[in-house]
């Protein structure tokens, strides 16, 4: 059983040499340059998938903060907006109030002058009423400006309203 | 390894010695008288013969050979070696042109890839690292062409040719032949011999560098036989387990011999595997060390 049997050796020898030769070409080869192709290509995909999953990161936070510039900058909008509003309407009352005022003043005055006119005609009315009817009660007209003077003197015993 | 050969030879010595009485009859009878012929016939069966068995036809006669005074027959153990390669040859191209053909491998092509990644990054790229992916090949082929002869030693009215010596040792010799090419071309001639002397005093060479020359066959010789006995020993296992029939000489004896050889059988499907992987893994290991001893070197001397 542990004879040794040179022809099988060679053959064994021959086989094994020829097998080396023809599995090389036909077998080892395409097998292992396919197996090295597909772990270079799953390799490659995992580091594009990496690169896309942190590009994706980048512009998720790039768009978070851009929202956030965003709400920024609209709740200054609004607030500006508010303030101006609110100094709008500050300006418009008291400007409201200038103008109240002012209307009453004119008013004011505006009574005073017709007051003063009305006053004034009044008396010229009550003077010639008192000529006519100091006339009546005289019968004689007394000569005009010495009428007046007297009459003047009367008025200005009345009290002025 | 060595304990191994002895176990098995000195078991076969026992079983020839015991059994031999009146071996040069091969007629097989079920007679008292004839037990010996018997298990030398079904041991017979284990071992290389120039004729081919077939079923349905019966034993064929094969051719005899003879080259520059070498008797270079046709044994069983022939045919079965080079129908192991055809085999090889048809199977691995197929899986090839598969595996060419898709993205991802399926079904035989991903089996065969399996064992592929598996001798790359389990066996090779641990024991030899990088510069040991140009001697894939060879590690392929020799797992490959082990496996396959091993496993048609299972299938009936077949026989493993590695279950003979001459086989094994010519693999060795191969594998002795790849250690000592990697090693040179790894180091270079000088630091290979400078190797040989292990790298101490000078006056401890003429100890030194008989061990180490010593140790260059040793490996390869334990290869051999690692391999030749684990593939002897299961069919030596079977051969005797369906002994026992005849030699109880009733067939209640069936089932369980049947039961046995069942279960063996299975362990030899796995150690025919195992063994192939041992082989591929054992050489690659015997060349990592040629091959990086280099560095060793570097890293003491220099």
């Amino acid at each position: 059983m542990l004879d040794i049997n040179p022809g099988l050796m060679i053959w064994t020898t021959v086989t094994f040499v020829l097998l080396l030769l023809v599995l090389g070409k036909v077998a080892w080869k395409p097998l292992v340059q396919a197996l090295q192709d597909r772990e270079k290509s799953i390799g490659d995909a995992l580091d594009k998938a990496e690169q896309a999953r942190k590009e994706s990161e980048r512009l998720l936070a790039e768009n978070k903060s851009a929202m956030a510039a965003a709400n920024d900058e609209t709740s200054r909008i609004l607030k500006e907006g508010r303030d101006l509003a609110e100094q709008m309407k500050h300006e418009i009352v008291v400007k409201a109030h200038t103008q109240a005022k002012a209307e009453m003043e004119r008013a004011k005055e505006e009574i005073q002058r017709e007051k003063e006119s009305a006053l004034s005609e009044m008396r010229g009315e009550i003077a010639s009423m008192a000529i006519a009817a100091a006339e009546k009660l005289l019968d004689e007209a007394l000569d005009t400006p010495k009428q007046k003077k007297m009459i003047d003197k009367v008025l200005q015993q009345f009290p002025k309203n | 390894m060595i304990v191994e050969s002895h176990v098995v030879t000195d078991t076969l010595h026992a079983a020839a010695d015991s059994l031999a009485h009146g071996a040069d009859t091969l007629a097989v009878h079920a007679g008292a008288e004839h037990e010996g012929n018997l298990f030398t016939e079904l041991l017979h069966h284990t071992q290389d013969s120039p004729e081919l068995h077939l079923p349905f036809l019966g034993a064929i006669e094969l051719p005899h050979l003879q080259l520059f005074g070498i008797d270079v027959s046709i044994t069983k153990h022939v045919v079965f070696m080079l129908l192991s390669a055809v085999v090889l040859v048809v199977a691995l191209t197929y899986a090839a042109r598969q595996n060419a053909k898709r993205k991802v491998p399926t079904g035989f092509g991903n089996l065969i890839e399996i064992f592929i990644v598996f001798i790359r990054d389990e066996i090779v790229l641990p024991n030899m690292g990088k510069g040991g992916l140009k001697y894939l090949s060879y590690l392929l082929t020799t797992f490959f062409f082990i496996l396959a002869m091993n496993l048609f030693g299972l299938i009936p009215y077949g026989a493993s040719a590695t279950g003979n010596v001459s086989v094994t040792a010519a693999l060795a010799i191969i594998a002795f032949v790849m250690i000592q090419v990697s090693a040179i071309r790894e180091q270079g001639v000088g630091h290979y011999f400078a190797h040989l002397t292990g790298g101490v005093h000078w006056g401890l060479w003429i100890i030194m560098i008989p061990i180490e020359v010593l140790g260059l066959f040793t490996k390869p010789f334990a290869l051999c036989i690692r391999l030749f006995a684990n593939m002897t020993g299961g069919h030596i296992v079977i051969v005797a387990l369906i002994g026992l029939i005849f030699v109880f000489k009733t067939l209640w004896v069936a089932p369980v011999s049947v039961g046995f050889v069942l279960a063996i059988n299975f362990l030899e499907l796995f150690v025919s595997f195992l063994q192939a992987y041992i082989f591929t893994m054992l050489t690659s290991l015997f060349m990592g060390l040629g091959m990086v001893s280099e560095h060793a070197d570097e890293k003491h001397a220099h």
